[in-house]
C-alpha cells in the first residue's frame, strides 16, 4: 500500500471536519423546530466513514444506516442537497420524501442511508454480487452498528458472500451503544471481529478513532477484495459522543465516561500528527476549519430559503 | 355497543401511553407468567422509547421486563415459543415497519400451530407495536400494517383508539389463548381520556364501539381516524347532517353486526383509515356491509384512506398522504 499523500490526508480532515460542522448544524435546526421526524448524528464517529471512504474510487458502493449523514458526506455527497433534504425541501436530494433517514446519491455510489437497522447488509451483498457478475472491478462497503451486528441478515450475507467470494467490505461501527443497549450486554463475545470465524472471514479490529488506521485496513480489504479473495469483516471501536438522537433521554451512561472519549478525537489526532510530521501549518487548518464551516452555514441558509414540495409531486417517483 | 364491564372503581384520566402502562401493570402483578420484551424497553428513558413501559422494570426486574439485542426475527420467534410452553409472552417492536422483520415466526408458526397441531397447543402470546404517520417518520417508520395481520388466519388483530379502550383491550389481549397483533398509533400515544381503574376492566374482540350516535351517514374510523370522523360529526351536525361514528376496535374478528345494523338505519357508509388504501381493511369492511345490506344502501359505500404511496417526510406530502377530518366531510357530502 502506498504512502498517504499530504493532499489525502488534508481531504481526510477536511472531509471529518465538514461531518462533524453538518452534524453540529443538523441537532441545532432539530433544535430550532425546522427539522421533522428524527436525526442521529455522527459526531465522535467521523473516522471510521472518511477512513473507508478514503480507500474507495467513486465508482464503488456504499450501503449506510439511519446515522448516514457522516457516509454520505464522506462518500462525496453534497451538504447542499443533504441540508435541503433534512428540512424537507424541494431542492433536497429526494425533494423531501426521504428525510435525514434516506439520502442516496447513486451517482457516487451511494446507496442508500436506511431507516431498518440492518437493512443495507444483503444489498451491500448484492452490490458485491452484481459487480463480480459485471466483472466491473468494484467494491461494496456495508456500514452498520454493533447493534445491527445481531440482526440475523448479517449472519446469512457474510456467508453468502464468503462462498461467492464477493467483494464486500461489511464495517462494524462499535460505536458501544445500539440506543440504550450497551455491546457488552447485547452481544455474546467481547471480541466482535470473532463473529467472522465461522464465516471462514477475516476479521480485523481497528481503532476507530484513528483515521489513518482505519485507511490502512480497508485499503487491504479493498485489495483482497479486487483480487477476488472475498469479503473482510472490519470491526472499528469508537464512541458515539451526543446521545443516539435530539431526544436521547440519555439515562444510561455517565458524562464522565463521555468524556474519557472526547479525550481520543479523531479530528484532534489526525489534526497532531499532521501538525507534528509537518503535513499541514496551523493557518491552513484553521483555513479548512473555516471553510467546511462556511459550507454548512450556506447549506443551512439556502435549505431554510428554499421551497417546499409541491403537493403535485405526490404520487411521482412510485414507478418509472 | 356497552363494553363487557362497567367501571367499577371510578376512573382517572391519563394518557393512551399511561393506560397502556396500566394494562401490563395489572395483568403482570395477577399473573406471575405475563413478562415483557423487547428493544429498548427497561432502561431507555426508564421504560421504552413512548414510555409504554416506563417504570415497570422497577417493579418486576429485569427477570420479566427483558430489554433484548436488536433482533426482532429472534423476539417474535422466541416469544412463540415460550408461549408454547408456559408462559404468556408481551413481546414489543418498536416500530410496527420492523416486524416485517418477523413475519415469519408470526404468519407461519404462530398463527398456525394450533390448527396444525389438532387443537393440542394454545399460543397466548401478544405482539405490540405502534404504526401510522403524522410526525414526519418518513416511509420506513410511518406505516399502518394492520391489514397484512388481519389476512392471516389464527391471528387476531387489535387496533384501540382511546386511552379506556387501550387499557381494556390490552387486558383482553393479555389473557387470550391466542396470538394477538396489538397495534398501537404514535400519534395517539399523548392523547388523554377517562380510565377506568377496575382490574377486571376487559374489552372483549371483535366488539365494536359506537363513539358517537348518528342517522344520515355512517363512518367507521380506526385509530387516529375515529378523532378525526368525531370531528366531522361535530363539525356537519351545524348543518343538520347526522354521523354516526363507529369503532371497530379490533379488525380481526371483525365485528360486521354493529356495522351493518348502523348502516341499515343511515342507509351510507364511510370508511376511514392512515393505512393505504389498496388492499386495507376498508376494502374488507365495504365488501362485508354490501354482502349484508346492499339493499339499504343508498349511495355507493366510500373509502378514505392513505394514498397508495409511500409515506413522505415533508410535511406538506405527508399531509397530502393522509386522510384528515375534511377529507371525510368531502367524502361524506358526495353520497349525502
Ligand atoms: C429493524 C429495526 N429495529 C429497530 C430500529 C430502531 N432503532 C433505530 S437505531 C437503533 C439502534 C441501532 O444501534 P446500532 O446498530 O449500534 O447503530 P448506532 O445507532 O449505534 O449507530 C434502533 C434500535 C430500527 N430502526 N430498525
Amino acid at each position: 500500500m502506498a504512502a498517504l499523500t499530504r493532499e489525502q490526508m488534508l481531504h481526510m480532515f477536511r472531509s471529518m471536519a465538514q461531518i462533524r460542522a453538518f452534524e453540529y448544524r443538523a441537532y441545532e435546526l432539530y433544535r430550532e423546530g425546522v427539522m421533522r421526524g428524527t436525526t442521529h448524528a455522527y459526531v465522535g464517529e467521523e473516522a471510521i466513514a472518511v477512513g473507508v471512504c478514503s480507500a474507495l474510487n467513486q465508482d464503488d458502493t456504499i450501503t449506510s444506516t439511519h446515522r448516514g449523514h457522516g457516509h454520505c458526506i464522506a462518500k462525496g455527497g453534497d451538504v447542499n442537497m443533504m441540508m435541503a433534504e433534512l428540512l424537507g425541501k424541494e431542492s433536497g436530494y429526494s425533494h423531501g420524501k426521504g428525510g435525514s433517514m434516506h439520502i442516496a446519491d447513486i451517482d457516487k455510489g451511494i446507496l442508500g442511508a436506511n431507516g431498518i437497522v440492518g437493512g443495507g447488509m444483503a444489498i451491500a451483498t448484492g452490490a458485491a454480487l452484481s459487480a463480480k457478475y459485471l466483472n466491473n472491478g468494484k467494491v461494496s462497503v456495508c456500514f452498520f452498528g454493533d447493534g445491527a451486528l445481531n440482526q440475523g441478515i448479517l449472519a446469512e450475507s457474510m456467508n453468502l458472500a464468503a462462498v461467492w467470494k464477493l467483494p464486500v467490505i461489511f464495517v462494524c461501527e462499535n460505536n458501544q451503544f445500539a440506543m440504550s443497549a450497551r455491546v457488552q450486554v447485547m452481544t455474546s463475545v467481547e471480541d466482535l471481529a470473532l463473529r467472522s470465524i465461522g464465516f471462514g472471514i477475516p476479521g480485523v479490529n481497528v481503532d476507530g478513532m484513528d483515521v489513518l488506521a482505519v485507511f490502512r485496513a480497508t485499503s487491504e480489504a479493498v485489495e483482497r477484495a479486487r483480487a477476488g479473495q472475498g469479503p473482510t469483516f472490519i470491526v472499528a471501536t469508537t464512541y458515539r459522543f451526543l446521545g443516539h438522537h435530539v431526544g436521547d433521554p440519555l439515562n444510561y451512561r455517565t458524562k464522565e465516561e463521555t468524556d474519557v472519549w472526547r479525550e481520543k478525537d479523531a479530528i484532534e489526532k489526525l489534526r497532531s500528527y499532521m501538525l507534528d510530521n509537518g503535513v499541514a501549518s496551523e493557518d491552513e487548518i484553521a483555513e479548512i476549519e473555516k471553510d467546511v464551516q462556511g459550507k454548512v452555514d450556506v447549506a443551512a441558509n439556502a435549505a431554510k430559503a428554499a421551497v417546499e414540495p409541491d403537493p403535485k409531486i405526490l404520487m411521482d417517483d412510485i414507478y418509472k | 355497543m356497552a363494553v363487557a364491564s362497567p367501571p367499577a372503581a371510578g376512573t382517572k384520566v391519563m394518557t393512551y401511553a399511561e393506560a397502556l402502562n396500566l394494562a401490563l401493570r395489572e395483568e403482570m402483578r395477577r399473573d406471575p407468567t405475563v413478562f415483557v420484551m423487547g428493544e429498548d424497553v427497561a432502561i431507555w428513558g426508564g421504560g421504552g422509547v413512548f414510555g409504554v413501559t416506563k417504570g415497570l422494570v422497577e417493579e418486576f426486574g429485569p427477570e420479566r421486563i427483558r430489554d433484548t439485542p436488536l433482533t426482532e426475527a429472534v423476539i417474535a420467534g422466541a416469544a412463540v415459543g415460550a408461549a408454547a410452553t408456559g408462559t404468556r409472552p408481551v413481546a414489543e417492536i418498536m416500530y410496527v415497519d420492523f416486524m416485517t422483520l418477523t413475519m415469519e415466526p408470526i404468519v407461519n408458526q404462530a398463527a398456525k400451530m394450533r390448527y396444525m397441531f389438532g387443537g393440542k397447543i394454545t399460543l397466548p402470546l401478544v405482539m405490540r407495536a405502534q404504526e401510522g404517520a403524522g410526525r414526519g417518520n418518513a416511509a420506513q417508520h410511518s406505516q399502518s400494517l394492520e391489514a397484512w395481520f388481519a389476512h392471516i388466519p389464527g391471528l387476531k388483530v387489535v387496533v384501540p383508539s382511546t386511552p379506556a379502550d387501550a387499557k381494556g383491550l390490552l387486558k383482553t389481549a393479555i389473557r387470550d389463548d391466542n396470538p394477538v397483533i396489538f397495534l398501537e398509533h404514535k400519534v395517539l400515544y399523548f392523547t388523554k381520556g377517562e380510565v377506568p381503574l377496575d382490574e377486571e376492566y376487559t374489552i372483549p374482540f371483535g366488539v365494536a364501539d359506537v363513539k358517537r350516535e348518528g342517522t344520515d351517514v355512517t363512518v367507521v374510523g380506526i385509530h387516529t381516524q375515529v378523532l378525526e370522523a368525531l370531528q366531522a360529526a361535530e363539525e356537519l351536525e351545524k348543518e343538520g347532517i347526522s354521523v354516526e361514528v363507529i369503532d371497530p376496535r379490533t379488525v380481526s374478528p371483525l365485528d360486521v353486526d354493529t356495522i351493518v345494523t348502523s348502516v341499515k338505519k343511515t342507509g351510507r357508509l364511510v370508511v376511514s383509515h392512515q393505512a393505504v388504501e389498496q388492499g386495507g381493511v376498508g376494502g374488507e369492511i365495504v365488501a362485508r356491509v354490501v354482502d349484508a345490506a346492499f339493499d339499504y344502501l343508498d349511495a355507493p359505500p366510500q373509502r378514505v384512506c392513505g394514498k397508495n404511496v409511500p409515506l413522505p417526510y415533508a410535511a406538506s406530502l405527508e399531509r397530502e398522504a393522509l386522510p384528515y377530518k375534511d377529507d371525510i366531510i368531502a367524502a361524506i357530502r358526495r353520497i349525502i
